[in-house]
């Protein structure tokens, strides 16, 4: 007797099957068939579709020159202290290390401690020791107050710095560098750090690159050619965003002019703890994501090109949280990908950007920041 | 002059820290009785022990000033023993906090002296803004701090809401979905405290949560109410 109905578990395995036996003979035509089964095996399951079965809209352009991955804003604590954001970045490894392909190298995105202490940092090291790709650091301002840069520079080598990749130039920044505000008020190192840890402490100064960084820039690009792609990586976003949290560097438009003669730059910066999308010209920004916790949206200033990611359950300590990949292109604008751990990834597409936001959108959510 | 609040400290409930009080003279400090005046020092010379109008600290004033330089001294005792005297000016300093509604137009007009709701003050306009200010201030000292908040995971709430965003404290009664029922913001406040700070029960009563409240309230001054909004 043939069965006329089929659970939703029967559905879900055979449109899962068919999804895997269909990825052995994959070319164009069967891969839209597979990704529709891909679709269907995920709707017939209720569940949010697999970062595996993501690919659909990448596939859909043109194939990247390369990948990187990111990990950024870990702000660990001791294990003993805090064991979650240690977790968290354990987590953040396994994630990249397990990509398939590796991808070229793997970007760490600043603010590695919490309070810049050398026992956080030391941990931070020790466990992104783990990482199977090439690891480029960068540092955040929760890596640096405490002792302004000693133990990280001792860790990980100069802040700034800059290197070629397979046609692209990549540049590495410190922009979080703020005027004295500690020494007039006699505030201890640990005084310093607390009070730049705070998002919301205004007694801090703003982040800033500095005349000596904006002068090593220009010597550096100095001899890049305008048709070559630059990538920039930064911890706060190269523009001004949001004073009084630091989304912000205050001579961004001095670094924004020196990258103006680019036709491509791409910058990639951490700090802000969300998907954050901006164009300003020729430069993209994107924004990725913490391992550690989401911050709100600011209440104003959001570029016009962001899609929010929905506001995080604070019930679910991950939820919110990730890290991601970044697929350059040949001519070095990047599709942006968001791996948040608790639902779907969401990629901020070149063609997003590059058409300023009519086409290739990215879903957008239902519920947003307060 | 005199100046008192109450402050809630680190530990264990509130401590209650009644300052200045100046009119030494009088009852503004308590002289340790004549017994323990120095002998030496006859004519004139010699120090008075006192007990500080914080009712703890001991201090010591020349046996012969009078006046202004007695007052200045016992200041000065005073504020060496509290260097935390200025929290409320340190913490609006450090965490931008939105100021209470400007009453002012109370001072105009109103019905004449025989009424007397009308007849308000400049001094009290003064006091209602200072006393709710400080409410608040006290609620942001401790939303920005693990210490205070009691976190065992050196956690606190400004590390997931800067200046206080995403509380929305003005969708509150709501039915909280995770929760299963509806509740109020205290609630929320108090799940936070015992989840992701990890820190321990706090009933709604106690002046750390009332703090809490009325620092989040603030915050979010200005925006309308819809309860019950998800």
């Amino acid at each position: 007797m043939k069965i006329k109905h089929k659970s939703v578990e029967t559905r879900y395995m055979e449109a899962r099957r068919e999804f895997f036996n269909g990825l052995a003979r994959v070319d164009r035509r069967s891969f839209l068939k597979i990704s529709a089964a891909a679709a269907g095996a995920a709707a017939a399951s209720g569940l949010i579709p697999y970062h595996s079965f993501q690919p659909v809209a990448v596939a859909a352009e043109a194939q990247p020159a390369f990948k990187f991955a990111y990990i950024s804003d870990s702000h660990l604590y001791e294990k003993h202290i805090n064991d979650r954001f240690v977790r968290s970045l354990l987590r953040a490894v396994e994630d990249v290390n397990a990509l398939d392909p590796q991808p070229d190298f793997v970007l760490y995105g600043g603010d590695l401690a919490q309070l810049g202490r050398p026992k956080e940092l030391k941990l931070g090291a020790e466990i992104l020791k783990g990482v199977k790709a090439p690891l480029r650091m960068m540092v955040g301002e929760h890596d640096w107050y405490l002792d302004l840069g000693a133990q990280w520079r001792e860790l990980f080598g100069a802040p700034t710095y800059s290197f070629d990749h397979k046609g692209v130039h990549f540049v590495t920044l410190n922009s979080v560098v703020e005027r004295d505000f500690w020494t007039a008020r006699g505030l201890t190192p640990m005084q310093r750090m607390m009070t730049v840890a705070g998002l919301d402490n205004g007694v801090q100064s703003p982040f800033s690159v500095g005349a000596e960084q904006l002068e090593w820039l220009r010597n550096d690009l100095a001899g890049v050619a305008p048709t070559t792609p630059v990538v920039v990586f930064s911890h706060s976003p190269l523009y001004k965003l949001y004073k009084k949290w630091n989304f912000w560097t205050d001579d961004a438009e001095d670094v924004q002019a020196l990258l103006a003669r680019f036709a491509n730059v791409t910058v990639i910066h951490g700090h802000t703890h969300q998907i954050l999308t901006n164009r300003i010209g020729s430069i993209h920004f994107h924004g990725v994501l913490a391992t550690a916790w989401p911050w709100p949206y600011a209440p104003e200033g959001l570029p016009e090109l962001t899609i929010q990611m929905s506001r995080p359950d604070p019930f679910n300590p991950m939820d919110g949280c990730g890290n991601g990949e970044v697929h350059v292109h040949a001519d070095g604008l990047v599709d942006k990908v968001y791996n948040l751990w608790n639902r779907a990834p969401i990629i901020v597409g070149r063609r997003y950007l590059v058409s300023n936001g009519k086409e290739a959108v990215p879903p957008a959510p239902n519920r947003i920041s307060y | 002059m005199c100046v008192d609040f109450v402050r809630t400290g680190a530990g264990k409930g509130a401590v209650a820290a009644v300052l200045a009080a100046f009119a030494l003279a009088g009852a503004g400090c308590e002289e340790r009785s004549a017994l323990k005046r120095p002998a030496h020092g006859a004519g004139g010379g010699g120090e008075t022990e006192v007990i500080l109008c914080d009712g703890s600290t001991p201090g010591a004033v020349a046996a012969a000033a009078t006046g202004q330089v007695l007052a200045d001294s016992l200041m000065d005792q005073w504020k060496r023993a509290h260097p935390e005297r200025d929290w409320v000016e340190v913490e609006k300093e450090q965490h931008e906090l939105k100021p209470p509604a400007d009453n002012s137009a109370l001072l105009k007009g109103g019905q004449g002296p025989e009424h007397p709701y009308g007849r308000v003050t400049k001094q009290e306009l003064l006091l209602w803004a200072r006393e709710t200010e400080k409410f608040v201030v006290e609620g942001s000292r401790i939303f920005h701090s693990a210490e205070l908040l009691g976190s065992t995971v050196a956690v606190s709430c400004d590390m997931c809401h800067p200046h206080a965003a995403n509380t929305h404290p003005e969708t509150y009664p709501k039915y909280q979905t995770q929760l299963g029922r509806a509740v109020l913001l205290r609630d929320m406040i108090e799940w936070c405290i015992e989840n992701p700070v990890r820190g321990a029960h706090l009933s709604g009563d106690d002046p750390r949560m009332r703090a809490l409240e009325a620092y989040i309230i603030a915050q979010r001054s200005g925006t309308v109410m819809v309860y019950g909004k998800h």
